[in-house]
């Protein structure tokens, strides 16, 4: 079992094909697999669908993949930062389906967990529900979501063992579990590759059994929102 | 003289109560952290986090440690973190109290428009569709007509919904509306605001 590359691009190498559907972690910028979107970049590979909440901004993230156009539909629930992305959607280049964000949460976890489908009453009555089965518990309607089953999936994490298991940090956790579960294959970038064992048990996020390639590497970890207070407000 | 941001945000803090999670939504609803005063509440920012601290101070940025609006912030001695699909657990099944959100439009019977204007402005609904349908009140913060002076607090909302039938209270500049069976109920009006003068700006039913 080795599963420690050396590149990104070495990680993702016989995973990619055309028209494939991939699962990215991240929340805006926060914990993004800034490596391994360059990588796919570099790749070429095209007609992506991409289920990821957010979809960077225009020169980082998966930004950098709708400007080569290589990205043919997202699965979102926020677009709002990233000029781009509303350029090409509102020319029709783009298709987007939005996801509230929970939804899209669970839709992943539920794949990952081998759930095909669930009912939540987030979007009931909304332009969301339309076409979804509706069911009714207790009195209150519920719409049916499908549960994602990823060709691959790409997270980030702080720290792994060189079996895969994963430690987060703070809100970069975000995304990157249920992302990392509902794929088909998990390629993990993270900041530190630990010696097995140096992890306590009890303190991991994400086992390895979910994770199947793994690189170490530099992450710019850009911030999008710089916000302060001032001393004397202390 | 109506209501400024901070005294909605600092009304729409006399809405939560001691012990309270709440979950506060992007402009005015983030202002309301600064009018809790002695009272126990912790924020959820769904992006993974309960107990939300401050803005960090200049120096103490840290790209991991982000609110929902991407702002960088502070954990405080009660902070725990969780991945996406466990906060949203969270919220659709009703562990947090209430949620203080911006909108575009309210109707008289709860309806909530605030995630897009078809053709002109997509940013999508992030959260508040899951937040609207599962937390346990829902408190809208909002001007109480646009920069045209148009109500937009309506018998039914013209724009894409967030939620049907899911605001309990709102409160804008001009007082403090509650959404009842019948139509809306004015609960408080801003100083120096009538009965009246709400009756005028509103384009809803009034009861």
């Amino acid at each position: 079992m080795k599963k420690v590359y050396a590149t990104a691009s070495e990680a993702l190498d016989g995973l990619l094909h055309d028209g494939m559907l991939i699962a990215a972690g991240g929340f805006g910028l926060c914990g993004i697999p800034e490596l391994l979107i360059d990588a796919l970049v570099e790749s070429g590979v095209n007609n992506l669908t991409v289920a990821s909440n957010n979809a960077g901004v225009d020169d980082f993230g998966l930004g950098k993949l709708l400007v080569t156009r290589q990205i043919k539909k997202m699965m979102s629930s926020y677009v709002g930062e990233n000029a781009e992305f509303m350029r090409q959607f509102l020319s029709g280049e783009l298709q987007l389906e939005f996801n509230p964000q929970g939804t899209l949460a669970e839709r992943m976890r539920a794949g990952g967990a081998g759930i095909p489908g669930f009912y939540t009453q987030t979007g009931v009555g909304t332009q969301i529900a339309e076409g979804k089965e509706v069911k009714t518990f207790k009195g209150k309607d519920y719409i049916l979501e499908e549960g994602i089953f990823a060709d691959l999936s790409i997270v980030k994490a702080w720290k792994a063992d060189d079996t895969g298991n994963l430690v987060f940090r703070k809100t970069a956790r975000n995304f990157n579990p249920p992302a990392a579960m509902c794929g088909k294959v998990c390629v993990a970038e993270v900041e530190e590759i630990v010696p097995r064992g140096s992890i306590d048990p009890d303190r991991i996020h994400l086992p390895g059994i979910y994770v199947h390639r793994l690189i170490q590497g530099e992450h710019e970890k850009r911030i999008e929102q710089r916000t302060i207070r001032k001393r004397e407000e202390a | 003289m109506p209501w400024d941001r901070n005294q909605m945000a600092a009304r729409a803090a006399e809405e939560l109560e001691d012990g309270m999670y709440v979950n506060l939504g992007i402009g005015i609803p983030t202002l309301v952290a600064n009018y809790v005063g002695d009272k126990d509440i912790t924020l959820q920012s769904e992006n993974g986090m309960l107990g939300m601290g401050p803005f960090p101070f200049e120096g103490e940025e840290d790209p991991d440690l982000i609110n929902a609006g991407k702002q960088t912030i502070t954990e405080l001695a009660r902070t725990s973190y969780f991945d996406s699909a466990t906060s949203f657990g969270m919220i659709r099944g009703g562990k947090i109290a209430a949620a203080v959100l911006g909108a575009m439009e309210v109707s008289e019977s709860g309806d909530l428009a605030n995630w897009m204007i078809p053709g002109k402005l997509v940013k999508g609904m992030g959260g508040a569709m899951d937040l609207v349908a599962g937390v346990g009140r829902v408190v809208v913060v909002m001007d109480h007509t646009n920069k045209h002076g148009d109500s937009k607090v309506l018998k039914e909302c013209t724009l894409p919904l967030t939620g049907k039938g899911v605001v309990d209270r709102i409160i804008t500049n001009l007082g403090v509306l509650d959404v009842t069976h019948k139509g809306l109920h004015i609960v408080e009006c801003a100083d120096g605001v009538t009965r009246d003068g709400i009756v005028k700006a509103t384009e809803a039913t009034i009861v």
